[in-house]
C-alpha cells in the first residue's frame, strides 16, 4: 500500500492505496464518485475523463498514485453550487445526450477544448472530441452543445 | 439541483428532456454504480478457443490469492434451465442446450468457462487469470461457407449439417416471372459482423436472500420483465419472489436485448456463496460475451422489365447465428424474411433463410435487427437494376414503389400507411440537381477527388408487435405493452411504463402525452420504468416498440383516467358527464364556465372516495394492456454525397440528408437525435466497422484499439426533415424512429461511393483500403 494525498474538487483525501490502483477506481470506489465511467479497457471511449490539474486526462490511464499531490476534478465538482456549468445546460438545451454515460466524460473534454480553443470551427470541435466515443447521439447535439457554449464565452 | 425547464408542453413540441441533470451531473445511476453490503466481486473465465473440449479446470492457484474467495465451475453450480431461446420461427428451430458454463465443450472463443469470486475487482480480476484450463482444440468453422461445407466440423454433434433452421417464403409466379422478364440482375450482398458496443459495457449485481428466498438483480439491460422471468425459470425460484432492476442503463442497440449467462451465473454464485455478486463486464471482454450483430449475406436475383418494372424476386439469405441461440436469434433473419421487397410492389418472390451454426459469438438483434440487412439488399439492387439499364436509380424506384394502402405484402405483412414518393421528392427538393452536381463533381477530379451521391427509400417494421403475430411466428411472448397511470391526492401523476428506456427520453415524452390526455402539466408527471417491482409487466424497449406499442398504453390510460374524473367531477358538480368540457386541467360545465372543478380537486375527492357516483370504485389509477392490432412502417429516403480521394481511396461523407416519416411526433428533438444516433450507427457500418475472425476462431479486433467505433471526426452534419403520415395502427398515429437511421443510411452510403467509383457494388466496412483496390480492379463483382 502507498499513501497517497489527493485533492478530488476541492476536498483533500490523504488515505492508502494499492499502488496499481487506476485512478478512476479510486474516484469511484474509494471516494463513490461514480460520475466518472468506465468503457473501455484500452484509453479509447473516454468516458472516464476528468480534470488532473486543470487538463483533461483519461482516469483509466491514470494511477492513483500519480495523482499524488495533485488536484483532480470531476463531473461533480464543475457546477457552481446549484447553477450547473454553462457546458453541462448546453448538452442539456442542445439535446447533446442520451443514455448519458458517455456525458460526464463528454462534458469534461468539451469545457477544455474551449478554454483551449474559445471559439473553434465545427471541424475544430469535431476533432477535439475524438478521443470520447459516444454511441447514441451521432455527435450532432453533442457539436451543437459545444458550439452554444462558445458562443455564450466571450470572445 | 433541478433543470427549469421552458413552458412545457404536450405532443409535438421539442420539449427539452427531464431525464438530463442527474447525467449531467454525475449522479446517474448505472449497475456498476452499485453498492451492497458484503457484496463480492465476480470474474469470468473464457475459452480462448473457438472450439474445443476442456480437460481439466485447475483453480488451486487461483484460490491461493489474497482476498479470493471461491472459484467455480460447471458442476459447482446448479441450473434448472440452460441460457434461453425464446424464438422459433418455423416451430422447426434446433436449439441447442445451451449451459451458462461451459460442459466439456467450448464452442466459441469468449465463452464462459469458469468464474472467480474475490472480495475486489482486481483480486477476482487476477485470479481468473490464475485458473488453469485445458483444453484439446477442435477444427473450427468460422463463417458461414466453413460451416457449410461437406466436411466441416459439427459444432452440435446432434445437428449433422450445423443448419439451424430453414425459413421459406414462396409465392405464385416466380418463375414465370423471370422467364418474361427482360433483364434479371443477380448480386450477393454481404452484411458483415459487427459488435454493438454500447459504451456502457454489461453488468449485474445479483443478491439472494436464502432466509426469504428473494432474488434482486440489478442488471443492465432492456427487458427486466423477461429476465425475471426466465432467472425464475432457470435459477428455480418463484418469479413472485425475483425482482429485476434496470437501473439508468448505458445504450443498448439490442445488445441488451437479452438474457445473458452472467445474469444467471451471479444469481446462482449469490445464493450459493451467501453475499451480494457484482460482475462487470470489461471492454475487451465485452466483444466475445455480448452477441454481435448482422452476419448475413444475401443472394439476390430480380426480375425486371426493360421499363424498370420489377416482375419478382428470388432471395437466399444466409444468417451466421454463431455458436448457440440466443434470446431471439432465430428471429432476425425471419424479419429480413418479412421486409425483403422493401417499399417496392413485388409480389412474386421466392425468398429462403438459412440459418447456421458457426463457432463464433452468437448473433441477435443489433439496431435494426434484420431490418437493415433487409433495406440493404434490396436497396442495393434497385441502384444495380438502375445500371444494368441505364436508368437514374430514383426513376427506377418510383417505378416499382407501392402507392396504395394498406398494403398486403408478399411476405404477409400488411404495411399499414405510407406515402413513399412523398420523402423522395422532398430528399430531391433538397438535394443538388444534376447539372449542379455533375459541375461540382467535375471540379472534384480535377483536384483528385471522387464525388459521388447514393440514395435509399427504405420503409421498416415497428410497434413490435401484435400478440397474434408474436405467436404465429415463433416467439414465446406476446407483443403488448403496459402502463398504468396514477393520479394522487394532491393532483400529482405517477407513470408506471412496461418500457426501459436507455436514452430514449420516455420519461419526457411519456409526461408529454400525460399533459396531452390528461391536461395534467409536464412537470407534475413522474415516470418510473425498469423494476418489475412496480410495473404490471412490461416487454421492454426495442425494435422501435416503445412509442407505438408501451405510449399508446400511456395515452389509452391517460383517457381511462380522463374519463373516470369526469364522472367524478360532474357528480361533484351535478351534472352530466356529458355537459363537461375538459381543458388545461379543469373541468367546466358547457356554459356555465363559473361551475367548473380542477383535476386536483377531483383527484382528491376520487382518493376521500366518499359521494362518488352510484357504483364508482374510488381512486384515479387506471392500468392498461395494450396489444397493437397492427405493426407500424415508418419509411423514408436518405441521401449522402461522399468524396473519395483518388489517391488514398479514404471516403468522407459530405452531405447526409435524412427525410423519415415516423408518423405523428411526440417530440421532434428526441425523434431527430435517435435519426442521428440511428444514421451514425450505420455510417459505422458502412465504412468503419467489421469484426474480423481468424480461420481458427480468435477475434481479432477485439477491442476499441482495433473496432472502430466512429469518433466526432468520422460522422458528418446530419441533414434531418420529416413527412408526417399518421399510421392509423395505434390512435396518436405514430410509427417508431429508434432503428430508422440505421436501416436507411448503409445503401446510401455504398451507393455513393458505387456512384463515384462507377462500380456496381462495395463490401462493407468500405475501409481505405478496400476502396483503393475498387479504384484499381472495380469493386464486387
Amino acid at each position: 500500500m502507498k499513501a497517497v494525498s489527493i485533492s478530488v474538487n476541492g476536498v483533500e483525501h490523504s488515505t492508502d492505496v494499492e499502488p496499481r490502483t487506476l485512478l478512476v477506481h479510486f474516484l469511484r470506489e474509494r471516494l463513490n464518485l461514480t460520475g466518472t465511467h468506465v468503457g473501455c479497457d484500452t484509453s479509447n471511449c473516454g468516458a472516464c475523463t476528468v480534470w488532473l490539474d486543470g487538463n483533461a486526462v483519461k482516469s483509466c490511464t491514470i494511477l492513483a498514485v500519480q495523482a499524488d499531490g495533485h488536484e483532480v476534478t470531476t463531473i461533480e465538482g464543475i457546477a457552481d453550487g446549484g447553477d450547473m456549468h454553462p457546458m453541462q445546460r448546453a448538452f442539456h438545451e442542445q439535446h447533446g445526450l442520451q443514455c448519458g454515460y458517455c456525458t460526464p466524460g463528454m462534458v469534461m473534454t468539451a469545457i477544455k477544448l474551449l478554454e483551449a480553443n474559445p471559439q473553434p470551427t465545427e471541424a475544430e470541435i469535431r476533432a477535439g472530441l475524438e478521443g470520447n466515443l459516444c454511441r447514441c447521439t451521432g455527435y450532432q447535439n453533442i457539436v451543437a452543445a459545444v458550439t452554444a457554449a462558445a458562443e455564450g464565452v466571450p470572445a | 439541483m433541478a433543470i427549469t425547464t421552458e413552458t412545457s408542453k404536450g405532443m409535438g413540441n421539442a420539449v427539452l428532456r427531464k431525464e438530463d441533470a442527474e447525467f449531467l451531473t454525475g449522479q446517474g445511476r448505472y449497475v456498476d454504480d452499485i453498492k451492497l453490503p458484503g457484496m463480492l466481486h465476480m470474474a469470468i473465465v473464457r475459452s480462448p478457443h473457438a472450439h474445443a473440449t476442456i480437460d481439466s479446470i485447475d483453480g488451486s492457484r487461483a484460490r491461493s490469492i489474497a482476498g479470493v474467495v471461491a472459484v467455480l465451475a460447471a458442476d459447482d453450480l446448479e441450473f434448472a434451465a440452460g441460457v434461453p431461446c425464446a424464438s422459433n420461427p418455423t416451430g422447426q428451430v434446433r436449439q441447442p442446450e445451451r449451459p451458462q458454463l461451459a460442459k466439456g465443450k467450448v464452442r466459441h472463443a469468449g465463452e464462459p468457462v469458469a468464474v472467480v469470486v474475490a472480495a475486489d475487482r482486481y483480486a477476482a480480476r487476477d485470479a481468473a487469470d490464475a485458473v488453469e484450463v485445458t483444453y484439446t482444440p477442435l477444427p473450427a468453422a468460422i463463417g458461414v461457407e466453413a460451416a457449410m461445407a461437406a466436411d466441416a466440423p459439427l459444432i452440435h454433434d446432434d445437428y449433422p449439417d450445423n443448419t439451424c433452421v430453414v425459413i421459406k417464403n414462396v409465392t405464385d409466379g416466380v418463375d414465370e416471372a423471370f422467364e418474361k422478364a427482360d433483364v434479371v440482375v443477380k448480386q450477393t450482398i454481404h452484411n458483415q459482423r459487427l459488435v454493438p458496443c454500447a459504451i456502457e459495457p454489461r453488468g449485474v449485481v445479483a443478491n439472494w436472500i436464502d432466509a426469504s428466498d428473494e432474488l434482486t438483480v440489478y442488471t443492465s439491460t432492456q427487458i427486466p420483465h423477461f429476465v425475471r422471468t426466465f432467472l425464475a425459470i432457470c435459477c428455480n425460484v418463484s418469479e413472485a419472489k425475483v425482482r429485476v432492476i434496470a437501473p439508468d442503463v448505458g445504450g443498448g442497440f439490442g445488445s441488451k436485448l437479452n438474457c445473458y449467462a452472467e445474469e444467471f451465473i451471479a444469481a446462482a454464485v449469490s445464493h450459493k456463496l451467501g453475499a451480494p455478486i457484482k460482475w462487470i463486464e470489461e471492454r475487451t471482454e465485452a466483444m466475445t460475451a455480448t452477441i454481435h450483430g448482422r452476419a448475413q449475406d444475401a443472394h439476390m436475383e430480380l426480375a425486371a422489365t426493360k421499363d424498370g418494372k420489377v416482375l419478382g424476386m428470388r432471395a437466399h439469405y444466409v444468417q451466421d447465428c454463431g455458436s448457440y441461440l440466443q434470446l431471439l436469434t432465430p428471429t432476425i433473419a425471419h424479419l429480413t424474411l418479412f421486409m425483403a421487397p422493401g417499399a417496392y410492389d413485388i409480389q412474386a418472390v421466392d425468398i429462403t433463410v438459412t440459418e447456421v451454426f458457426t463457432n463464433t459469438v452468437p448473433t441477435d438483434a443489433y439496431r435494426g435487427a434484420g431490418r437493415p440487412e433487409a433495406t440493404h439488399a434490396i436497396e442495393r439492387m434497385m441502384d444495380i437494376l438502375a445500371m444494368e439499364l441505364g436508368m437514374s436509380r430514383t426513376e427506377v424506384r418510383r417505378r416499382n414503389f407501392i402507392t396504395s394502402f394498406p398494403y398486403a405484402t408478399a411476405t404477409g405483412l400488411s404495411y399499414d400507411s405510407g406515402d413513399y414518393p412523398k420523402t423522395l421528392d422532398k430528399l430531391l427538393e433538397l438535394s443538388d440537381d444534376k447539372e449542379t452536381f455533375e459541375r461540382r463533381r467535375g471540379e472534384a477530379r480535377a483536384r483528385g477527388k471522387l464525388l459521388g451521391r447514393g440514395l435509399s427509400t427504405y420503409v421498416e417494421i415497428c410497434g413490435l408487435a401484435p400478440s397474434a403475430v408474436t405467436h404465429a411466428i415463433g416467439l414465446t411472448p406476446g407483443g403488448w405493452e403496459t402502463s398504468t397511470v396514477r393520479v394522487h391526492p394532491t393532483g400529482k401523476v405517477t407513470v408506471i411504463t412496461g418500457t426501459s428506456p436507455h436514452g430514449q427520453g420516455h420519461a419526457t415524452s411519456w409526461s408529454q402525452i400525460v399533459e396531452s390526455e390528461l391536461g395534467i402539466p409536464f412537470d407534475d408527471v413522474e415516470v418510473i420504468s425498469g423494476d418489475t417491482a412496480f410495473a404490471p409487466y412490461g416487454l421492454g424497449t426495442y425494435g422501435s416498440r416503445s412509442l407505438a406499442v408501451g405510449g399508446t398504453a400511456v395515452y389509452r390510460a391517460a383517457g381511462q383516467v380522463r374519463e373516470k374524473a369526469r364522472l367524478v367531477a360532474a357528480h361533484m358538480l351535478e351534472a352530466s358527464p356529458d355537459d363537461l368540457e375538459y381543458a388545461d386541467g379543469t373541468f367546466t360545465v358547457k356554459g356555465s364556465p363559473d361551475k367548473s372543478k380542477p383535476i386536483g380537486e377531483v383527484a382528491f375527492r376520487a382518493w376521500q372516495g366518499f359521494d362518488l357516483p352510484e357504483g364508482l370504485d374510488p381512486g384515479l389509477d387506471e392500468t392498461v394492456f395494450h396489444d397493437p392490432p397492427n405493426f407500424t412502417f415508418p419509411f423514408g429516403a436518405h441521401g449522402c454525397e461522399v468524396e473519395i480521394d483518388a489517391e488514398t481511396g479514404q471516403i468522407e461523407i459530405k452531405d447526409y440528408i435524412a427525410v423519415d416519416d415516423c408518423g405523428r411526433v411526440v417530440n421532434p428533438m428526441i425523434v431527430d437525435g435517435q435519426v442521428h444516433g440511428g444514421v451514425a450507427q450505420s455510417i459505422g457500418q458502412a465504412v468503419y466497422e467489421g469484426a474480423i475472425y481468424s480461420d481458427e476462431g480468435t477475434l481479432l479486433n477485439g477491442s476499441l484499439v482495433n473496432y472502430l467505433v466512429p469518433s466526432a471526426g468520422e460522422i458528418p452534419h446530419i441533414e434531418t426533415h420529416r413527412t408526417e403520415t399518421p399510421s392509423p395502427s395505434n390512435p396518436m398515429g405514430v410509427k417508431g424512429i429508434g432503428e430508422a437511421g440505421t436501416i436507411a443510411a448503409t445503401a446510401a452510403v455504398v451507393g455513393a461511393v458505387c456512384d463515384a467509383l462507377g462500380v456496381r457494388d462495395m463490401d462493407m466496412p468500405m475501409q481505405p483500403e478496400r476502396v483503393w483496390r475498387a479504384m484499381r480492379e472495380g469493386g464486387a463483382a
